[in-house]
């Protein structure tokens, strides 16, 4: 397998070990390879739903009993549930856009349940499973899909800062955050905080999450960076942000960097809680890459007919994080039909909430347009609202004659 | 005998750039998803097939990147053609305007030519999530050294974006996104003809009650509202600025010294503006000639709101019908 052989030349190794740089096919390979095994890739639970057993991570989901997987795998049902309802509702005309993350269910859960309440996570747009993890309230996201709000939750009660759409930028605040942890003097033990941020393959090419790496790694920070790598970057694949496999590149700026079975949500969770678990204990950032997936179109503006071939998509199908958690469940008797039924109907019954929310979402007034500019406003914009608002009255007289 | 094509604003620009292509081996297009996707909005749509992945380059995903290494490749004699995907995201690329495309030519006195056009679609009303609709312009046509111009219509869309790639100097070229695909807006071009000045403003409308003055996608506000006026028997005189660094005012002033009113129309926010700059100019050369201050009819000063809250803070045609109407009362 290209992916095992993957290594990079070093100064120092002879023109024996530059000549044998991989040819650009091999690159591809390399940064496309998937998780049939091989050391690159940290897998608790194959697609197929066997456990397979790793002696370095084994003992971080040690209390994950029949019971805690049932509720992962509840957690991802739902998520997903909400996802592709969204995803309808942004069809009918009903949310003006949606950025989905079918396939993203386990990086999104595994990650998101390893945090503690302490924690704090900064996510990009599409983090609506961490949302979830969270404790945020989906209709709370809802709205910026709507585009009646640009953020709902408190960031605070939830740990969950807004989300982001300026790719990167995320990156930079996150460090900025764990800094503050770590200046706090919060880092040391096991009761310590963290960090973790999400950006996707794309983002790697930003300035900001260079510069964040570089943060965090000099300031010894306990953050996560959280990479899923989800293949593409609207039609822009892997390969036209790097030649080196992502999570390879946190060498290069003095930290450990991991790939893992972005659809395997044990893999996600244990690795999620080791990394956590080195921030938490001072000893810097940790680069975690996530390979996964998107199984939908980038947004729903977007065409993925344009550059996607259909093989691809049905060969990640095979991979669902949901299904191998459903057949080992299955198979090794923690669950029966009953509670794969009780879990549908639940997410049926969640889409429904969720629908029934978003047809009911009141409209913003317009003096929303000029409400929070500035902690302390300016007699300018009170004057720009004030002509605005008796300018609007003036119609609704007119109306009324 | 002219070869005469019916195009929308959107594929007069990839006509445009097509021909630009076809004409000088040296214009290159990069951007995000320029390539097999056309851009998000399919401006490049087929250039990437027909002139291959070395002329039409899909670029890692990033800004600073893509403008300085436009810089770099503009060095060694290449004009780039940026796309910026929406207006929002031009900022991780601002450090290497401001600092580089913009005074690299006067740093090195003339030695350095920076032909770089660098597109982007601005401005709301497409219903879009944060950082989707705003209208940054007047932050770079503040900057020396840097030339913006903005389109309203698909004739100068298709001659603009020619000879903003065969000029010299570096171009910020703003396209009304909302307006990209509208069939109202198809204009026959006569593809093989001659271009107007590109750096000229010009009178879209005549009309003797009050002047409009405007650019980009708030042209067809200020053609509606001068349509709509003619009903209530007022006749307003539209100008489309087109140019907006340098900022060509000479018509606006003509046109003020006739009507005696202004009104500078934009979705941008006031605060420090293109309309501040065009207000302060025609009261200095337009003085006494004014029968009215100059009003503005703006984006307020607010970040860009929610979408559903969009059709409050874009200028349309009642708020400029009410500012003529308080033009005409002073
Ligand atoms: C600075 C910036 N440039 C461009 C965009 C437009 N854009 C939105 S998402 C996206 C692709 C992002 O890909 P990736 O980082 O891999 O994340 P994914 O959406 O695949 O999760 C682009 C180009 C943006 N939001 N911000």
């Amino acid at each position: 397998m290209p992916s095992e052989h993957w290594t990079h030349p070093e100064p120092g190794d002879g023109p024996a070990a530059v000549a044998a740089q991989p040819s650009p096919e091999q690159v591809i390979a390399g940064l496309r390879a998937t998780s049939e095994g091989g050391a690159e890739l940290t897998q608790l639970l194959t697609p197929e739903g066997e456990r397979v057993s790793s002696p370095q991570f084994d003992r971080y989901v040690d209390d994950i009993d029949a019971e805690a997987l049932k509720g992962l795998y509840r957690d991802m049902v739902l998520v997903r549930r909400a996802d592709r309802e969204a995803n309808a509702m942004q069809r009918q005309g009903q949310l003006g856009i949606w950025v989905p993350l079918l396939g993203q269910e386990a990086a999104q859960i595994g990650s998101g349940r390893a945090l503690q309440k302490r924690d704090m996570a900064f996510p990009s747009y599409r983090e609506h499973g961490v949302a979830y993890a969270r404790g945020v309230d989906l209709k709370e996201v809802l709205g910026i899909f709507r585009c009646t709000d640009h953020s709902g939750w408190d960031y605070k009660e939830h740990g969950f800062h807004p989300y982001t759409i300026v790719i990167g930028n995320q990156v930079l605040n996150a460090a900025g955050y764990a800094m503050g942890q770590k200046f706090e003097g919060k880092v040391g033990d096991d009761d310590s905080e963290a960090t973790i941020c999400y950006f996707g393959d794309g983002a790697t090419s930003q300035g900001d999450v260079h510069e964040g790496f570089v943060w965090a790694a000099v300031y010894d920070a306990p953050l996560v960076f959280f990479c899923q790598n989800n293949q593409w970057a609207i039609s822009e694949p892997t390969e036209r942000q790097s030649r080196l496999p992502l999570y390879q590149r946190a060498r290069g700026y003095g930290f450990p960097g991991i790939r893992v079975d972005g659809n395997d949500v044990l893999a996600c969770l244990a690795v999620s809680r080791w990394a956590l678990e080195e921030c938490r204990h001072g000893n810097g950032p940790v680069l975690i890459e996530a390979f996964t997936y998107r199984m939908d179109a980038h947004t729903t503006t977007d065409d993925p007919t344009r550059y996607r071939l259909s093989d691809e998509l049905e060969e990640w199908k095979l991979k669902d994080p949901i299904e191998r958690v459903r057949a080992y469940l299955a198979r090794g008797g923690g669950a029966d039909q009953a509670f794969f039924d009780q879990v549908q109907a639940d997410s049926d019954a969640f889409a429904a909430e969720l629908r029934e929310y978003c047809f009911n979402m009141p409209e913003p007034p317009p003096e929303r347009i000029f409400s929070n500019v500035y902690a302390e406003s300016t007699p300018m914009l009170d004057a720009q609202r004030e002509e605005f608002l008796s300018y609007l009255d003036g119609f609704v007289g007119a109306g009324e004659h | 005998m002219a070869d005469l094509q019916k195009l929308t604003i959107g594929k007069a620009i990839n006509l445009g750039l097509r021909r630009a292509m076809e004409s000088d081996p040296k214009v290159l297009i990069m951007g995000e998803d320029v390539g097999k996707l056309g851009g998000v909005f399919r401006i490049t749509d087929g250039l990437q097939k027909d002139f291959g992945e070395q002329r039409v380059l899909d670029t890692p995903l990033a800004e600073s990147g893509i403008i300085g290494t436009a810089v770099g490749l503009a060095v060694r004699g290449f004009r780039p053609v940026c796309e910026i995907q929406f207006e929002g995201f031009i900022f991780p690329g601002f450090d290497q305007i401001v600092s580089q495309v913009a005074k690299l030519h006067y740093r090195t006195q003339g030695k350095i030519k920076m032909p770089i056009v660098i597109r982007v679609p601005f401005g709301g009303g497409i219903g879009a999530v944060e950082h989707h609709s705003e209208s940054p312009e007047s932050l770079f046509a503040h900057v020396p050294g840097l030339k913006v111009v903005s389109v309203s219509n698909a004739v100068d869309a298709y001659w603009g974006i020619q000879q903003a790639i065969k000029a010299d100097d570096p171009i910020l070229f703003f396209e009304p996104k909302k307006l990209y695909h509208s069939g109202a807006l198809k204009a026959e071009i006569d593809v093989d003809g001659t271009p107007d000045q590109l750096f000229e403003s010009r009178v879209v409308r005549e009309g003797t009650t009050a002047t409009v003055v405007a650019y980009g996608p708030s042209v067809k506000v200020a053609l509606d509202a001068a349509a709509a006026a003619e009903d209530e028997g007022k006749s307003l005189e539209v100008i489309d600025l087109r140019t907006l660094s340098p900022l060509d005012l000479e018509p606006v002033f003509e046109s003020v010294r006739k009507t005696g009113r202004l009104i500078a129309l934009s979705e941008a926010p006031s605060e420090s503006s293109l309309t501040s700059e065009i207000a302060a100019r025609v009261q200095q050369e337009c003085f006494y000639s004014l029968e009215a201050p100059v009003l503005r009819v703006t984006g307020f000063d607010t970040p860009y709101p929610p979408a559903k809250l969009e059709e409050h803070y874009l200028p349309d045609l009642d708020r400029v019908l009410h500012t003529v109407d308080r033009s005409l009362a002073w």
